[in-house]
């Protein structure tokens, strides 16, 4: 018996040993870069009226607005980055990050914020005045590189969408063009459109059920997964559009309203500030998530401060 | 047709039968819809079950479906711990007879209409039979309740006995079992409430989703107290279980039941004020380090008995140090338990004391969702940590020997205890990691749970199997557990009988004079 428990030990700590072999980490391999052919400087309208909002689908209305047809890419925010630190909107230094009953000091990119109103609620966010985190500098999953003077992103990398954002630097840049972050509500609208199906609306912007090629989810097996593991990487903007990569085919999973990307991929900043929180919320699922985590109503939520591999945004902007 | 109705007889009518046929149950749940999700999911295995067993899988009616599956699964092991009161605890056999019945015909029409509601369309007469079915359930609880009733005079101690017992003679220990069983059914009561407003302004949530809204309303805070208090009740109880299992007594026992009633109600109290107060955590932690005091007790008292009639079996008069650990791991069936509930201090309550303690500093700097899944993965843990120690017992129950008895134990604590461990890392990959590189741990963290969990569903799998074809045969174990359950029903209501006539004997003699 001694001797069969040895046995099975050793073959159970091989077995660990050899899917335990060195795995990449999202940083490390540079992936092929891949021409979706879809426009990241595109906006499509979404038109004013009412569509079903949450899991229970209850009727809420919204008003007319645009919104990028895809996430904003590296490339759109290395230019934006550029832009603010020459004009003066932001500067490259230490800066003060708080986050709960932590702070610490992180060398980056920061801008200044106005700050938020603060109630001393049970576990409420307080986000002072003054300057913040936009993107770090340094650590694994980015993909912006700064010589010293000027940010460009990483070749295979330029049509991906932007992460190891904060949320103050997804505003930062919404704002600087004259945008803002979408609502809840306008994301969700913007993601599923307003099509009731059996009195239910859409749960996946493309509709009622979702496969694997339609979205880059947590063992979504794209051609990415194939380089980094179960957990993925982001696929560059409209990559599942329907067109066929190396031997990978997509389905096109466009929204009602012609937007990619509204489920998978990278979670997407929203705009609203709840109080007595001041937690943000993010959307769509990304890489990370498992499928039912791409439903359009479900939600992730961070301090404004955070940023990580799987975060980034997209703008809006009123039509009047 | 004898054949038939004797072998239905066992699985209906005997306590050993009763949880067979729970266990039965409870197997096929996890084996059905442990198709749909984890590495199944991922291979692919989740799509053909639902194409294969025609399930409807509406995407905005996940998570209503997955309460009918937590509940459907929750009530199989409430009856299996019924079935162990009913049948460990001295009461009147038609109380027994009456509950068993009640509690099953109850378990029965939640998983088979739950289920069909839950995954087969929603017809609303199986919703309707769904509710009858746990209100059969708690109709149960309040018969048990009835017959527990400590302060009978049939069930006073007398002022000698060594188990815990008040002056007057107060069985102390069943007085724990009693208020678990109303605390149980006060808590039942809340997720009720909850549940008839449901459609008529209460909507389906699952508790993690909504653990960072700071305003709740007053039945979103009664689910939250409900599910949070019902599973900790389950745990009390397996505990009381297992230490009249272990013949707990003395001093220790004393201590320990008392520390479990107060812990108990406080504990009930702090998770169902959820609803009204914001300090309800506070009072939960309170009733906690009663209740977790009391598991210790329990602990120091089985492990130091392991080890006492081990080495007294052995004839050992100096023991060493070695000799004694040995003793204490010579049984895994007995010694499990305790281990478990060793074990869940560093899966279970430690993670929990550690998040209320950084919540702000740490767990609250990460997204939502890492926070999600590490209150997800330590309450499963809880529920599996339980659902492991009925196994470890039943297994005594039916007379697991010699070598089987050793691998199967083994198996159990080892294996759950390398999932659980692997669960836990996984959950709180965060303090170790960066979110950019945490592939390798996920990927070894959740290889260590497959096999675990893997290998203690096959172990599961294989006793299922045996115990299924041993109905087949004249002469199985299952009729021996059938004649040793017929003989000590036998006595007792011979017994029950002997005090009837006294009882009528004496009215007789008094209506006489």
């Amino acid at each position: 018996m001694k001797r069969i428990l040895m046995m099975m030990t050793l073959l159970l700590l091989v077995f660990v040993a050899v899917s335990c072999g060195p795995t990449p980490n999202i940083g490390s391999i540079t992936p092929p870069y891949i021409d979706t052919g879809v426009d990241a400087e595109a906006w499509a309208l979404i038109p004013a009226g009412e569509f079903p909002f949450g899991q229970h689908d209850h009727m809420t209305m919204v008003d007319e607005f645009e919104i990028m047809v895809t996430d904003v890419t590296n490339e759109q925010y290395a230019r934006f980055l550029n832009e603010a630190l020459a004009s003066g909107a932001a500067g490259i230094g230490e800066v003060e990050v708080e986050a709960g009953e932590s702070a610490w000091t992180e060398r980056g990119v920061f801008g200044f914020y106005p700050g938020e109103p603060f109630d001393g609620f049970r576990h409420e966010e307080e986000i002072k005045a003054g300057d913040k985190l936009f993107m770090p500098l340094e650590g694994d999953g980015l993909r912006l590189v700064f010589d010293g003077k000027q940010f460009t992103s990483l070749d295979a990398y330029t049509n991906h969408p932007v992460t190891m954002v904060t949320w103050f630097g997804a505003n930062a840049f919404c704002q600087y063009y004259g945008w803002r972050l979408p609502l809840e509500a306008e994301w969700e609208k913007a993601a599923r459109g307003t099509e009731l199906v059996d009195d239910r609306g859409r749960p996946f912007p493309w509709g009622m059920e979702i496969e694997r090629n339609n979205a880059n989810y947590y063992s979504s097996f794209d051609v990415f997964v194939k380089m980094f593991g179960k957990l993925g990487n982001t696929t560059p903007v409209g990559f599942y559009n329907g067109k066929e990569y190396n031997g990978y085919q997509t389905l096109d999973s466009a929204s009602p309203y012609g937007l990619y990307d509204m489920a998978g991929n990278v979670f997407q900043w929203t705009g609203d500030d709840y109080p007595n929180q001041h937690y943000r919320h993010m959307r769509g699922g990304s890489f990370y998530s498992y499928q039912v985590d791409l439903r359009v109503w479900k939600y992730n939520s961070a301090g404004p401060q955070y940023y990580g591999p799987a975060v980034g945004f997209r703008c809006v902007r009123d039509v009047n | 047709m004898n054949s038939v109705s004797k072998r239905i007889d066992y699985l209906f009518r005997s306590t050993n039968g009763l949880i067979l046929m729970a266990m039965a149950v409870v197997s096929i749940i996890t084996v059905t819809w442990g198709m749909l999700s984890g590495p199944m999911a991922e291979w692919g295995v989740r799509e053909v079950t639902i194409r294969l067993l025609g399930m409807q899988m509406v995407q905005a009616e996940r998570e209503a479906r997955i309460i009918m599956l937590y509940h459907t699964i929750a009530m199989v092991i409430i009856a299996i711990e019924v079935y162990i009161m009913t049948d460990i605890l001295p009461m009147k056999r038609q109380s027994q007879v009456l509950i068993n019945g009640t509690v099953t015909f109850g378990y029965m029409l939640t998983v088979v209409f739950g289920m069909l509601f839950a995954y087969w369309g929603q017809n609303f007469m199986f919703h309707g039979l769904y509710l009858l079915g746990l209100s059969l359930i708690f109709f149960a609880g309040i018969l048990l309740s009835i017959a527990l009733w400590p302060w009978r005079p049939e069930y006073r101690l007398p002022a000698d006995s060594p188990y815990a017992h008040t002056k007057k003679g107060l069985d102390l220990e069943r007085t724990a079992f009693f208020v678990m069983a109303i605390a149980t059914l006060l808590s039942a009561s809340f997720g009720a409430i909850t549940g008839s407003y449901w459609g008529n302004g209460h909507e389906t949530f699952l508790a993690e989703d909504l653990i960072r809204t700071p305003i709740r309303t007053a039945l979103q805070g009664a689910i939250i107290g409900h599910l949070h208090i019902m599973l900790t009740l389950i745990a009390i109880a397996i505990t009381l279980i297992v230490g009249r299992w272990m013949d707990f007594k003395g001093r220790l026992h004393k201590i320990a039941m008392i520390l479990m009633i107060i812990g108990t109600i406080i504990i009930t109290i702090g998770a169902l004020s959820v609803v009204w107060v914001d300090w309800a955590h506070t009072t939960i932690y309170v009733g906690s380090v009663f209740v977790m005091l009391a598991a210790l007790l329990y602990v120091i008292y089985t492990w130091r008995k392991l080890i006492n009639d081990r080495v007294a079996e052995l004839g050992l008069e100096k023991p060493t140090f070695g000799q004694k650990v040995k003793a204490l791991v010579h049984d895994p069936l007995k010694f499990g338990p305790g281990w478990q509930m060793v074990f869940m201090n560093f899966t279970v309550s430690g993670i929990g004391i550690f998040m209320a303690v950084k919540l702000d500093e740490i767990i609250r700097v990460w997204p939502h969702r890492d926070e999600r899944i590490t209150l997800t993965g330590h309450w499963h843990i809880l529920a599996s940590l339980i659902a492991t120690i009925i196994l470890l017992y039943f297994a005594d129950r039916v007379g697991l020997k010699g070598r089987v008895r050793k691998w199967f134990g083994w198996s159990i604590i080892v294996m759950s205890n390398l999932a659980f461990g692997a669960v836990t890392i996984f959950a709180m990959k965060r303090l170790f990691v960066a979110e950019a590189g945490q592939q390798s741990i996920v990927n070894w963290t959740m290889l260590l749970t497959d096999i675990g969990l893997f290998t203690v569903l096959v172990v599961l799998g294989i006793f299922m199997f045996w115990r299924l074809i041993d109905l087949f045969r004249a002469k199985g174990f299952w009729s021996e557990d059938m004649a040793a359950e017929k003989r000590a029903v036998a006595l007792q209501e011979i017994e029950e009988q002997r005090k009837r006539i006294d009882e009528l004997n004496k009215a007789l003699k008094e209506t006489a004079s």
